[in-house]
């Protein structure tokens, strides 16, 4: 593996081991308003400076980190899993179900998903959970596709169709024959999916519609700071920079996943 | 090409049929009165009972849902609840502006895209091949709502180039456009350099080489007319795409669009607002969607219309 290759792996696993043991790293309490250290610039008491209500926006940003990476892992793991059953159902089964499961995966994918997204956190409650579905209700239906269009490749392949002469049946083929062929998809598709989650995260936390004040999130640190970008920078610039860190480390982890299975995804 | 333009155009209906009775299903989920949150509760008492009976809550659903499509074909989307006024008429109003953006945006993230694509394409495993190379994936993990401050900081608040914020003319729309340019031009730039490289490996390139060409003409003539389909489709997902980032610059920049317009539906649980901002979104997606896919296979000789598949 190439030494750039390897940094971003352990640049990743940084990134997760430090927003999980936050309390350890960050003595200061996220949510402690100091009014005597209102916007205080970098220092070695604040490493990146403190907001409007005086909170350390080092321990903001890491603990914003907890919020922002778990939700758009666990819509992911959402997102993949719907779209397993749905995009193996649709390839396996074929016919009728097939044309009407992908009409619904069209659907979804003609949807500009930034919209969609809005649209049903509107609909529900503001808050963490509402954004994981928000994401994975539209992020299932390309996973959908792909392993649809994979089951349709493999599903004639001589294997298959020896497990099917000697009786397996038909539940049988696809969970022990047919989806773990489909897991190394999985995995690449979820590496090259990541980035774009942790930045949709953040934009409805920017739009409001995430993480509610006064606990931090990357989206809504911004959207908080965004007035005081003259006088105060920091506060926009490192929550921005953390999700550009992370966003980007996913990003080239789904690029080094796909080629090193070999496989041609966008 | 006409017949596959009208079956393309038939395909639409079932589309429009799904967006709206997804959007019917987000309206109808809204906490409170469905016929208040459509309309507004200033709406006029007439217009009110007019919903009411159309999407009345004792008929049945598909009666509702064909109310409601009847409504939308009127062009009512219902009146915002904080200005009183038409959502659809506000939404015309805006969109003009919305297209400007987005036709500045592509004006800057066509030609530079193409540009960065084959001078990396020619440098291909040079040191900066991999800056540039590496600079566009970076590009597609920026957030338009973090660049766009930055470059607002940067531009205009320290060097006093344009105006921050505002809509207008063309020093206002330069920073906007930028922002939103900047994801488009990272991936232009990348599909620009993976065809380049793909297509110069091919053997009518060999022989237009045999032939004596000039590098410069093959570049042009015969790799350009090959590299230009993959970017012009490319090209019109991130249009319809913008519109997805317009909802975060342009409230960034003020610039008076559909997707400031949005912003203030959500900030102020404008419903009406919200939900005809997205019909209509979508319906432009959409849209745009099917003019890139005619587009693409009147640009493409090799692609057979009538046996296309969806």
């Amino acid at each position: 593996m190439k030494f750039a290759d390897k940094s971003v792996i352990y640049l990743l696993c940084l990134i997760i081991t430090v927003t999980i043991i936050a309390p350890v790293i960050t003595g200061s309490d996220p949510l402690k308003i100091d009014l005597d250290s209102l916007k205080q610039p970098p220092s070695i008491h604040h490493l990146f400076g403190t907001d409007t209500k005086g909170r350390d926006i080092f321990s903001r940003v890491l603990y914003g980190g907890r919020v922002s990476l778990g939700i758009s892992l666990l819509a992911a793991v959402f997102s993949m899993s719907i779209g397993f059953l749905v995009g193996l159902i649709a390839g396996y089964a074929g016919g009728r179900i097939d044309s009407i499961l992908t009409a619904l995966i069209d659907l979804v994918l003609s949807f500009p998903s930034l919209l969609l997204a809005i649209g049903i956190s509107v609909v529900l409650p503001p808050g963490i959970y509402t954004v994981m579905i928000a994401i994975a209700s539209v992020g299932w239906a390309s996973f959908a596709r792909v392993i649809r269009g994979y089951i349709l490749t493999i599903r004639e392949m001589p294997y298959v169709e020896s497990a099917r002469a000697v009786g397996c049946s038909g539940t049988r083929i696809l969970l022990f024959y047919l989806l773990p062929q489909c897991i190394p998809i999985g995995i690449v598709m979820m590496g090259l999916k990541l980035g774009g989650y942790i930045i949709t995260e953040a934009s409805l936390g920017f739009l409001g519609l995430g993480q509610q004040p006064p606990a931090p999130s990357w989206g809504g640190m911004i959207s908080a700071g965004r007035a005081y970008i003259l006088s105060e920078p920091w506060i926009v610039f490192f929550p921005g920079a953390a999700i550009v860190v992370t966003a980007l480390c996913f990003n080239l982890l789904g690029d080094i996943l796909r080629d090193s299975y070999g496989l041609r995804i966008k | 090409m006409f017949l596959y333009i009208i079956k393309r155009v038939f395909y639409l209906i079932p589309l429009l049929i799904g967006i709206t009775l997804l959007t019917f299903l987000l309206t109808r989920s809204l906490p409170g009165d469905p016929a208040l949150n459509l309309v507004g509760e200033r709406a006029n008492p007439e217009v009110l009972e007019n919903i009411r009976k159309d999407i009345g809550a004792d008929s049945p659903f598909f009666i509702q849902y064909a109310g409601y499509l009847k409504m939308l074909l009127k062009g009512q989307m219902g009146v915002s609840y904080f200005t009183k006024r038409e959502v659809f008429a506000d939404i015309l109003l805006k969109f003009p502006n919305t297209l400007m953006l987005a036709f500045c945006a592509m004006s800057i993230a066509i030609p530079f895209g193409l540009i960065l694509g084959f001078f990396t394409a020619e440098r291909r495993g040079t040191i900066i091949d991999r800056v540039v190379t590496s600079l566009s994936v970076m590009g597609l993990s920026v957030p338009v709502f973090w660049s766009g401050l930055l470059i607002m900081l940067l531009f205009s608040l320290k060097m006093k180039l344009f105006p921050p914020s505002g809509t207008g003319g063309l020093r206002f729309m330069v920073l906007p456009a930028i922002t939103l340019a900047l994801p488009a031009l990272a991936t232009i730039a990348r599909i620009t350099r993976t065809s380049v490289i793909e297509i110069q490996e091919m053997p009518f390139i060999n022989t237009a080489r045999a032939k004596g060409l000039n590098h410069r003409r093959i570049q042009f003539v015969h790799v350009f007319r090959n590299v230009i389909i993959p970017v012009i489709t490319v090209a019109g997902l991130d249009f319809g795409s913008y519109l997805n980032g317009s909802v975060l610059t342009e409230t960034i920049f003020g610039w008076d669009g559909i997707g400031k317009f949005t912003m203030e539906g959500i900030i102020r649980r404008d419903y009406p607002v919200i939900m005809g901002c997205i019909i209509v979104g979508t319906v432009v997606f959409v849209l745009i969607n099917l003019m890139v896919d005619i587009a693409y296979h009147y640009l493409d000789p090799r692609v057979k219309l009538h046996e296309v598949r969806r």
